[in-house]
Formats: C-alpha cells, sequence, structure tokens
C-alpha cells in the first residue's frame, strides 16, 4: 500500500518533469534549438497563474486564471523568439544554449522582482482535496496532473504525425533552407513552436503549483527535466514522458530504499549511465554524417 | 596598416609577433604587479577574484574554446582542486606548493577519466552531462562527509612559502601576487600549447572532426588531453578559490558557478587567452558596478538599503543576452574589431564585418 | 607488391549495395582515377580507404599490410592523406595553420615538453614550418598564407586541401573530384599540380573526378564504377572506348564526343 502511494505520487512529479520535457522536445524537434529556460518559463507560469488568481493579488476566478497564464506565457515565449532568438538564427546549437541560458536568469530575476523571493502557494480548488479509491488515498491534483499530462503528450505527438502544420515544423528543423524552397513559412513556425512550448510550460507550472509552494528558483527544475528528456531520447515525445515518469518514479524509490541523500543524485546518475551507454538517448534520432 | 617583415620561422612561433605589443604586455604585467601598493584590502581582495576567475576562465577556454568541447560543469572541477587542496594540507600536512600541485594534477586526472566517457557524447549532450556532473558534486561532497566536512565544509588552513605567510585577510597583498603568478605561468603554458601542435590538434577536432581524423588526430586522445589540461588548470583556480573564500562547503560550488563560468568565457570571446581575462574582469566589475549604481540611486532618491537578491545573475544574464545577440565573438572580437578598423582607416566599409546569413542544416547528422 | 591493394570490397547501407565484391590495385608512381555516374560508389571507396566506413567483406591493403585494423585517425601516419569532395577545412585558422595540421603525425615532442615550450619543440616547429613552406611554395600560396581560410574564393580553399594533403608527405594522396566546381583555368591549373605531385613530390595520386578531360590527361589508369561494381579498368583510351563504359555511363551516341 505504501508503495503504491510513492508510485502515486512519484507518477505526479514526474508529469510535470515530463511536461517540462515535452516542451524542450517541442522545440528541439521544430527548431532545432535546445531551450534551456523552459523551467524557467515554467516557473513564470506558475508565478502568472498565482499573480492572478491568488486573492492576495489579482483575484481572478481559477480558471479564467488558468487560461490567462497559459495564453501570457505563450506570448512571452512567442515575443522570446520574436525578439531575441530569431537574431540568432542558423547560428549553432551552442550559440542557443548560451542564449537561453542568459533568458532563464533574466527571467528568474523578473519573476522574483515582480513576486519576491518568498515560496508561495497556489490557491487552488484542486490542492488538498483527497480521492477514496478503494483502500487508495489519491490526491485530486495529482490524478489532474496525470490526466493533464496524457492528454497533452497525446494530443502534441498527433499534431507531429497527422497535421499538415506538424509536418512542416519537423521538416524545417532537418533543413532551413530546403524548407524555405518548399515553401514552409520557418520564421512563422519558429514563433508559433515557442508559444506551444509556452502554453506546454504554463500548464506545468499550474500543475507544480497546484502540488506545493514555488519561488523563483523553481525553475532550476528545469534541469531535472532535462534528465527526463535526455533519457527518453531528445526528439522523441512519448519519450520525453517516458523519462519523466521514471525520474519522477526513481527519486523516491531512491530516497527509501538507499538513502535520502541519494534521492537528488539518482535521476543524473541515471542520465548519465543511459548517456554513456546510448549516447543519443533511448529512443536515438542521431545518423552518422556523411563526407 | 602595419605590416609585419617576416624573414625567419622564429617569427611565426615567437610569444609577441612585435616589440610594440611585447612592450604592452611587460607594461601590464608591471602595472598587476604595482596594483597592491595603490587599493585597500577590500579592493585587492576583489583583484584577486578577478585573477582566479581568470585561471579558470582559462581552463575552460582551452575546452570549450579552443577544443571546441562545451562543458557547463566545471564547478565540478573547482570544487575537486579545491577540496583537494586542503585535504592534502589540513590531512597530510604537505606544504602549500606540493599539495596546490597535486591538487591540478588530480582534477587533471578526474577530468581524463570523465572524458572518456565524454568522448561519445557531442555539442549538446555533453554539454548536459557535464551540467548533470556539476549538480551531482553538490551531493558528493555531502555524501562525501568525513573527507569534505559535508555542509559544514572545510577552512582553508594557511599557506606558507618558504617561511612567508600567505594568508587572504592577514596579507592579502601577498595573496593577490600568488594569484598573479599562478595566472602569469598558467597564461604562459596556455600560449606554449597553442603555438605547438596539441594546440593545432584542439582546433581541428573543434573545426572538422573528420578531417582532423584524416589528418592524423587522435579523436579520443586529443579531447582527453584538452578535458585534462582544462581540469588541471580549474583545479589549481578551485585551490585559490579555497584559500579566497576561506571556508568553504557544498553550496560554494554550485551549478550556477559552472554556468556563470561558461558565459564568463563567452563575453570575453571563445577561442582566445584574452577573452578568459576579458570575462574575468567583467565578473568582476559587474557587483561593484551595481553596488554603485544602488548607492547613486539611493543616493538621489533616497529610500536606502535597496537590496535587490539576484539582481547580478539578472544583469549578467542580460549583458550576455546582448553580448550574444550583437557581438557573438565576445570583448576579444570587438576589440580586434576596432583594432583593423583604425588600421584600415578610413578605407573601412560599413560592411566589412557585417555576418553572413547562414541556415542551419540538422545537427542530428553527427 | 602494388602500393595498394582493394581486394573483393563489398559494403552495404542498409538494403541499398553500395560497393559489390570491389577489387583494383594502384601501383608505385602512378596517378589511378576512379570514375562513373553519381551513387556509384566512389566516394564510398574513399572513405574505406581512410578508415570511415568498414567493410562487409574484403580486404584493404597498403604495402602489402591491411589496413582494416586501424582506427580512422592511424592512416594518416602510413602515408595516405586526403581530400574531401566538400571542402573539410578549419574554417577560423589561416592557410599556415591548416597545413601546420598535416604535420601532425610528424610531431615528436609530448604534453608537457610542449607546455613548456622547451628548445627541442622549437626546433620541430621550425623543422614542420620549412616543411609546410616547401609545400606553399609548390602550390603558390604564398598569397594567403596568413589569412583565414572562411574568407577565401573556393580554388583557393580546393587548393589549401591538397596542400594540407601533401603537409604529411604522404605516399599515396585521396583525391575527391579535385576540380569540381573549379574554373576551366583552375582546372587546368589542378591538372599541372596533380601531375607535379606525382613527378616532384614523388606520391602516388588515386583520385575521383567527373572531369574526363582532366582524367584523360593526368591518369595512366582509370577504373569505371557503376552501382558498387566494377565496369572495366585499363588506360584513359581503352575506357573511353570500351562498349560497356559507352552503352552503360555515357549514353549511347556519346562514344564519339567523348
Amino acid at each position: 500500500m505504501d508503495s503504491l502511494q510513492l508510485i502515486v505520487s512519484g507518477l505526479a512529479n514526474g508529469c510535470v518533469y515530463g511536461l517540462i520535457a515535452l516542451g524542450f522536445v517541442l522545440i528541439y524537434k521544430a527548431t532545432e534549438q535546445v531551450n534551456f529556460a523552459q523551467g524557467d518559463m515554467m516557473m513564470l507560469g506558475a508565478f502568472t497563474a498565482l499573480g492572478l488568481a491568488n486573492d492576495s493579488h489579482l483575484g481572478l476566478p481559477f480558471w479564467v486564471a488558468c487560461i490567462g497564464a497559459v495564453v501570457i506565457v505563450a506570448a512571452v515565449g512567442w515575443l522570446l523568439e520574436r525578439t531575441v532568438l530569431r537574431r540568432v538564427f542558423g547560428q549553432s546549437q551552442l550559440a542557443v544554449v548560451i542564449l537561453t541560458i542568459a533568458l532563464g536568469f533574466v527571467l528568474r530575476f523578473v519573476a522574483g522582482t515582480i513576486w519576491g523571493h518568498d515560496p508561495l502557494t497556489l490557491e487552488s480548488p484542486i490542492a488538498g482535496v483527497n480521492v477514496r479509491l478503494g483502500g487508495l488515498v489519491l490526491g485530486l491534483d495529482e490524478i489532474a496532473v496525470v490526466l493533464v499530462t496524457l492528454l497533452l503528450t497525446a494530443a502534441l505527438f498527433a499534431f507531429f504525425r497527422r497535421t499538415k502544420l506538424g509536418v512542416a515544423m519537423q521538416a524545417s528543423s532537418q533543413n532551413q533552407l530546403a524548407a524555405y524552397y518548399m515553401g514552409i513559412p520557418v520564421k512563422r513556425i519558429h514563433g508559433f513552436t515557442w508559444a506551444l512550448a509556452g502554453a506546454t510550460a504554463a500548464v506545468a507550472g499550474i500543475l507544480f503549483a497546484s502540488k506545493g509552494s514555488i519561488d523563483p528558483n523553481t525553475g532550476l527544475l528545469g534541469i531535472k527535466a532535462f534528465a527526463a528528456a535526455v533519457i527518453g531520447g531528445f526528439g522523441s515525445l512519448p519519450g520525453a514522458l517516458a523519462g519523466g515518469l521514471v525520474v519522477g518514479l526513481i527519486e523516491p524509490f531512491a530516497a527509501r530504499y538507499v538513502a535520502s541523500g541519494y534521492s537528488q543524485v539518482a535521476p543524473y546518475a541515471l542520465m548519465l549511465v543511459v548517456l554513456i551507454l546510448r549516447p543519443h538517448g533511448i529512443l536515438s534520432q542521431v545518423h552518422g554524417k556523411k563526407v | 596598416m602595419r605590416v609585419q617583415l617576416k624573414t625567419s620561422y622564429h617569427h611565426d612561433i615567437r610569444l609577441f609577433p612585435d616589440a610594440r605589443r611585447a612592450l604592452r604586455f611587460a607594461g601590464l604585467v608591471a602595472l598587476a604587479i604595482a596594483l597592491p601598493f595603490g587599493l585597500d584590502d577590500f579592493l585587492i581582495g576583489e583583484a584577486t577574484n578577478v585573477l582566479i576567475w581568470a585561471i579558470a576562465g582559462m581552463g575552460l577556454m582551452v575546452l570549450t574554446g579552443h577544443a571546441g568541447q562545451p562543458s557547463l560543469g566545471h564547478a565540478a572541477f573547482l570544487a575537486a582542486g579545491c577540496y583537494v587542496n586542503a585535504i592534502l594540507m589540513e590531512r597530510f600536512g604537505l606544504p602549500f606548493l606540493a599539495s596546490f600541485t597535486l591538487a591540478g594534477i588530480v582534477t587533471g586526472l578526474a577530468g581524463v577519466l570523465i572524458a572518456i566517457p565524454a568522448l561519445r557524447l557531442h555539442g549538446i549532450y555533453l554539454a548536459i552531462a557535464t551540467l548533470a556532473l556539476s549538480v551531482l558534486t553538490e551531493d558528493i561532497i555531502v555524501l562525501a562527509e568525513p573527507w569534505t566536512g559535508g555542509v559544514v565544509g572545510l577552512v582553508a588552513p594557511t599557506i606558507t612559502i618558504a617561511g612567508v605567510e600567505v594568508d587572504r585577510y592577514g596579507s592579502p597583498d601577498r595573496f593577490y601576487w600568488l594569484c598573479l603568478a599562478v595566472a602569469l605561468l598558467v597564461t604562459l603554458g596556455y600560449r606554449n600549447v597553442l603555438r605547438a601542435s596539441l594546440g593545432r590538434a584542439f582546433v581541428a577536432v573543434r573545426d572538422s572532426e573528420v578531417s582532423a581524423q584524416a589528418m592524423g588526430v587522435n579523436l579520443a586522445r586529443t579531447k582527453a588531453a584538452a578535458f585534462g589540461l582544462s581540469c588541471m588548470v580549474t583545479g589549481w583556480a578551485g585551490a585559490l578559490m579555497g584559500h579566497f573564500f576561506f571556508t568553504f562547503n557544498h553550496e560554494v560550488f554550485t551549478i550556477v558557478i559552472s554556468i556563470q563560468l561558461l558565459l564568463m568565457i563567452v563575453i570575453g570571446g571563445l577561442g582566445s587567452i584574452q577573452g578568459a581575462w576579458y570575462g574575468a574582469i567583467v565578473v568582476g566589475i559587474v557587483p561593484q558596478a551595481i553596488n554603485v549604481a544602488r548607492d547613486w540611486v539611493t543616493g538621489a532618491f533616497g529610500g536606502g538599503g535597496l537590496a535587490i537578491p539576484g539582481i547580478e545573475a539578472g544583469i549578467f544574464g542580460l549583458i550576455l543576452v546582448f553580448f550574444i545577440l550583437f557581438e557573438p565573438l565576445g570583448i576579444h572580437g570587438r576589440i580586434m574589431k576596432w583594432r583593423v578598423w583604425f588600421d584600415l582607416f578610413p578605407l573601412c566599409r560599413r560592411d566589412m564585418f557585417r555576418r553572413q546569413k547562414s541556415y542551419l542544416r540538422t545537427e542530428r547528422m553527427r | 607488391m602494388s602500393l595498394l591493394e582493394v581486394r573483393d570490397v563489398s559494403l552495404r547501407f542498409g538494403g541499398v549495395t553500395a560497393l559489390d565484391r570491389v577489387s583494383f590495385s594502384v601501383e608505385r608512381g602512378e596517378v589511378f582515377a576512379i570514375v562513373g555516374p553519381n551513387g556509384a560508389g566512389k566516394s564510398t571507396l574513399f572513405n574505406l580507404i581512410s578508415r570511415f566506413c568498414e567493410p562487409a567483406q574484403g580486404e584493404v591493403r597498403f604495402e602489402g599490410e591491411s589496413i582494416l585494423g586501424r582506427p580512422a585517425s592511424g592512416i594518416a601516419a602510413l602515408g595516405i592523406a586526403r581530400t574531401f569532395q566538400n571542402i573539410e577545412l578549419f574554417e577560423h585558422s589561416t592557410v599556415l595553420e591548416n597545413l601546420l595540421v598535416g604535420r601532425h603525425v610528424r610531431r615528436r615532442a609530448d604534453i608537457v615538453s610542449q607546455i613548456v615550450f622547451t628548445p627541442a619543440v622549437r626546433r620541430e616547429e621550425i623543422a614542420h614550418r620549412a616543411a609546410v613552406e616547401r609545400v606553399i611554395d609548390f602550390l603558390d600560396l604564398q598569397p594567403y598564407r596568413e589569412q583565414r581560410i572562411a574568407g577565401l574564393p573556393y580554388g583557393v580553399r580546393k587548393m589549401v586541401e591538397v596542400g594540407r594533403a601533401l603537409s604529411i608527405e604522404p605516399k599515396l594522396i585521396l583525391l575527391d573530384e579535385p576540380a569540381s566546381g573549379l574554373s576551366p583555368e583552375e582546372t587546368t591549373d589542378m591538372r599541372f599540380r596533380i601531375d607535379d605531385i606525382r613527378k616532384r613530390m614523388g606520391a602516388t595520386v588515386l583520385m575521383v573526378e567527373h572531369d574526363m578531360g582532366l582524367v584523360t590527361a593526368v591518369s595512366d589508369r582509370v577504373l569505371v564504377l557503376a552501382d558498387g561494381q566494377v565496369v572495366t579498368a585499363g588506360t584513359p583510351d581503352e575506357v573511353r572506348t570500351h562498349p560497356k563504359v559507352i552503352e552503360a555511363w555515357l549514353g549511347a551516341d556519346a562514344g564519339e564526343a567523348a
């Protein structure tokens, strides 16, 4: 029973990691950029929802606040692409990595200035409500996290597989020039992708905030989500979710069965093992370069 | 435009291309040596901080700037150097010069060990793996409590070199000179590597792995050498950092330090020794500039005690965004452009330094 | 004993057969050309010799010894140098530095003495520079020696690649389409260079080339490859008049034109 409880809370945590990882993969799949600020966008989403919903701030109804946060962070993502990332269009991945790390610093600073550096809690109707399933006591927040994540992943997966836009996004990432020639509006697609990643980050942020308190450094969670994305193979959406779940599950179990200090270590150790054994993640997309 | 007339192969491999530059460098060194006489203890400390960052920056520069292997985990090697040095002095009673040298060597060997699995990783994956390394280091320091003192940390013992005591607080000028000596030696060694075959092999691996191999450059060995040298120098910087902080625990060498180190060399200009120095100066100046600005703001508008946590990182991030967008070659690149502009004056064309438009081809092909 | 011997080599990428039991041998001092339509497996053959890919079967011998056990970075040391079809130079370095990388296999000094820059390292560096300077003179690259690759015209880059390969002081040099993308004048220039590489540098040349004029002018023997199989081999004239070649590659009525 006890370990079942662990599994459920691990799954719920894992879903949040998975959602952030989903954002990484989304941007990577469509633009071949790696967004190190994804965790900070998640933090921004959480704070925006909090700022809209909490009584001490704007005090809007919860659902309105949620939609508002998703729209706002999506707009932030789009703006970032439009004003900053578009200028490094076509440059090396490392330039983008460094740029997004710097953007993460800036986002953290902005959030800290607006909402302060003390931990805050989102007043959410699903927090603290328990659901009894057989002998099992589950938090409604945890169930919501799992459900929303599954829905979002499935929707995005279908989007990349089935829609014309999704396929165009993949094409534009692999050869920008060729995609241009085929009439794909590469730049507009990049903007759209960042908006989508922003929306995903906002959802992750709201879900995370309804499970506990947040502060500007919450964005560092993104590093853990990175581990998840890598474990799942960087280019795969279901892989990202799977990686997130693995990381979410391994944490409580490492803490319980090894020692509490190891719950932090386990995800990264696992990621290093995966990287060493399969240098490009479990669901690899990398091929040898031709000369 | 200055033209050098080269009459022997020595001209291509000496340290300074012409007497003017040698003189300028000598002047800078003289100024650096004389610096403590004109500054108070606090500013000497800040100058020392810049020197230590410059050493660490050179350590990362050789790996990322020259061998092209990004690392987001160099705080791990700073920590390794710091702890090894302190433990060797404290537990084994080694004199500073011995423990310091060993700290670098041990860290360098650790770097080579880590390079072995890392050899299979490229670009972004290497960056992520080293990032994980940095995260793990904090936890490993806590877990290795019997040696590292865990969350309580260690105290750096006093340095004695040939009977002279060097103490961060007691004699900041001597500590400054010690760091300056290390920094200059590292700079010299770095320059030497760059003008020999190893430096060329680094650049070859960075620019084209395929043709480097066809030229007989062994990728694994070259990357391992880059990691080894880089980590050795970073370890030395870490050892000095330990003495600089006086006390340290797991919270000193965080991931933020790793990231800041990488951002620093990007601001300075990747692929040049000068870049590491410029970056270190920026890192040293930003907090001071913020302090001055804050004093000015509170002086002008009142409302004292205006303290914004996180402002340093925020401003640093903004500076970096600015550089990546407008001067990706960093401060060093900017200075080189100015130099060319003055040399060619008034013949410089407006579009001379315009970046060529480029399109990204997938990097999934590796 | 032939300098290079390729025997029964086959290679498959997934379901595609890139090379199918290809055999030929290159003699010391000759210029040997490989021709064939796109996708015939010419570049694959080069990549095989420089150990960038692994044959499914067969044997490659250089001076009588198998090279298949060696890593890609161990080939230059044997005295095999190569150029690339789509120039692979070190973009941010100068011409001189690029050529100096070619001296990598001739280095002696260990890491520590390089860091200290001992007098021995200094002497070695000067020897390398003297050797590279000979190549620069040989290829007339003096005007570009201090310039970065990134700003150089295409034809010069091609020549720098040849120079970098020559800096190895190779016994065998593999040229992958040396004339592709060059103007007619530059192609003529390249023709004389290839002649000189053989005569004055004493290196054997193995090249892949589409320009039949160049091939006919410089090569002693030609191998025709199509769909990963050897069609025929012989002197340029023999090959040009070979019925199978005319039919399979140049087209039915191209015999007289060629």
